[in-house]
């Protein structure tokens, strides 16, 4: 099976990110979509520590650790940017505020459900961050992963069996090998990698599958 | 005259007790006010209860007060990282109560104490093990769960410039939790880059007003660390 590689797959994010959005960015794989996004026009990216107007990571001895993103990395702030204190950070998120954010999963049920915090292993040590807010905050929240584990279960189900981050609230899941719409009609398939076809997608995902809207075979 | 400014941070933190309940601002070592910790951590006292994002990174700061024994209870969001191993291992060692806040939470929590609201109801969590047992309400055709306010006998917190009035400012993202925290805490002391004249600061750019900070120590600027990836 083709598979997109992880720059692949940021860049196909990056498309549906339209100028003028607020965008935040989860930690680990969301932040290569920065990488992807058309310096020519202003995407405000958002790190809910407290700055908008993120800019790339600095030059090798040029970082300032008063200034990093949420993945406590250095950043840069591009002119225009600005700082802000964490309540009215989070304000921003789950006042609606926030056009898109792109969050890293677990599991992603057909409805939308989301689990991205806490395997619910014994012994772990939980931590949720601001994973619950910006599942259920931002007006659309994208999730990108691979479309399977290690060992070849789907990370797309009928209901999730990790601990959940969020009901309802994911609306667009990018894979390695499809791209789904999900909600409350289920999940459909927005595109596929070339040669895979929507039963074979189905049987190895294990869950219902229609094609979207605008994939209808003629 | 007013004067806000205290000499040393053993001076500004001479006062918080055994049990006491203390806010550390700070995201990860931004913002960290890690003198006024090293000035509690040498006062001795422990049982506290600690309200800060995170359980501690590398040596310093909270992770150095977990280190010490002081801490009963820690609320916080995010508690596990690659550098959290105090906290780690007082926590499988059954030596510290863990509260976990989604991070928004945690921050309308803290600001609904500053505010004066007897409780606040939030969308986050809500269906998920973080609200499990607590009141929810369906208001306008969405789901809220009913979250308490989270107040503190102290706050420490790391500001950029103050004045003996307490107004200051912060630097960049090192502002995180100090605004709030300084609203939430019956005692706010704030470490500071720099004491100015009163007027220095811009009123146009003072971010937290004095009202809500009772001590400044002036603490020279030092260099913030990165933490271990």
């Amino acid at each position: 099976m083709n598979r997109m590689t992880r720059d692949q797959m940021a860049a196909r994010v990056a498309q549906d990110i339209p100028e003028g959005a607020y965008v935040n960015l989860g930690i680990g794989l969301p932040t290569k979509v920065a990488n992807y996004l058309a310096a020519d026009r202003d995407v405000f990216l958002q790190s809910e520590n407290g700055l908008l107007g993120m800019g790339p990571a600095p030059e090798a001895g040029e970082e300032d650790w008063d200034l990093i993103n949420a993945g406590k990395q250095a950043v840069t702030l591009l002119a225009g940017g600005c700082f802000f204190h964490h309540a009215d950070s989070f304000a921003m998120m789950r006042g609606g505020h926030l056009d898109i954010c792109v969050l890293g999963a677990f599991q992603v049920s057909v409805n939308g459900d989301l689990a991205n915090w806490h395997t619910g292993a014994p012994g772990a040590i939980p931590a949720v961050g601001g994973a619950m807010d910006l599942a259920i905050g931002a007006k659309q929240t994208f999730v990108m992963m691979d479309l399977f584990t290690k060992t070849g279960e789907s990370k797309l189900v009928d209901a999730c069996t990790y601990p959940l981050t969020g009901l309802g609230c994911v609306s667009r899941i990018y894979t390695d090998v499809a791209v789904f719409d999900v909600g409350p009609d289920g999940a459909s398939v927005v595109e596929m990698v070339d040669g895979l076809t929507i039963d074979e997608l189905r049987k190895l995902t294990g869950v219902p599958l229609a094609y979207a809207a605008e994939t209808q075979p003629a | 005259m007013i004067d806000k400014s205290i000499a040393s941070a053993a001076q500004a933190v001479a006062d918080i007790q055994d049990g006491a309940s203390v806010m550390i601002g700070g995201f990860g070592t931004a913002g960290m006010p890690d003198q006024l910790i090293d000035a509690l951590i040498e006062r001795g006292v422990g049982n506290l209860t600690i309200i800060n994002n995170n359980a501690g990174n590398g040596e310093a700061g909270v992770a150095a007060l977990i280190k010490a024994g002081r801490v009963k209870k820690i609320i916080c969001s995010f508690p596990r990282q690659s550098d959290s191993h105090h906290f780690d291992a007082a926590y499988r060692a059954g030596q510290i109560e863990l509260e976990l806040v989604p991070q928004g939470n945690l921050a309308a929590r803290i600001q609904a104490a500053g505010a004066g609201l007897g409780a606040i109801f939030t969308p986050t969590g809500y269906g998920t093990q973080l609200a499990e047992g607590k009141e929810t309400r369906e208001i306008d055709g969405k789901h809220y769960v009913l979250e308490y306010p989270i107040k503190a006998d102290f706050a420490l917190i790391k500001a950029q410039q103050g004045d003996r009035w307490g107004n200051l400012t912060f630097r960049k993202t090192a502002r995180n939790f100090g605004p709030i925290m300084a609203m939430a805490a019956t005692t706010t002391i704030a470490q500071v880059s720099e004491i100015v004249d009163l007027g220095a600061i811009d009123p146009e750019v003072v971010v937290t007003p004095g009202i809500f900070v009772q001590r400044v120590v002036q603490i020279a600027s030092v260099t913030n660390h990165a933490l271990a990836a």
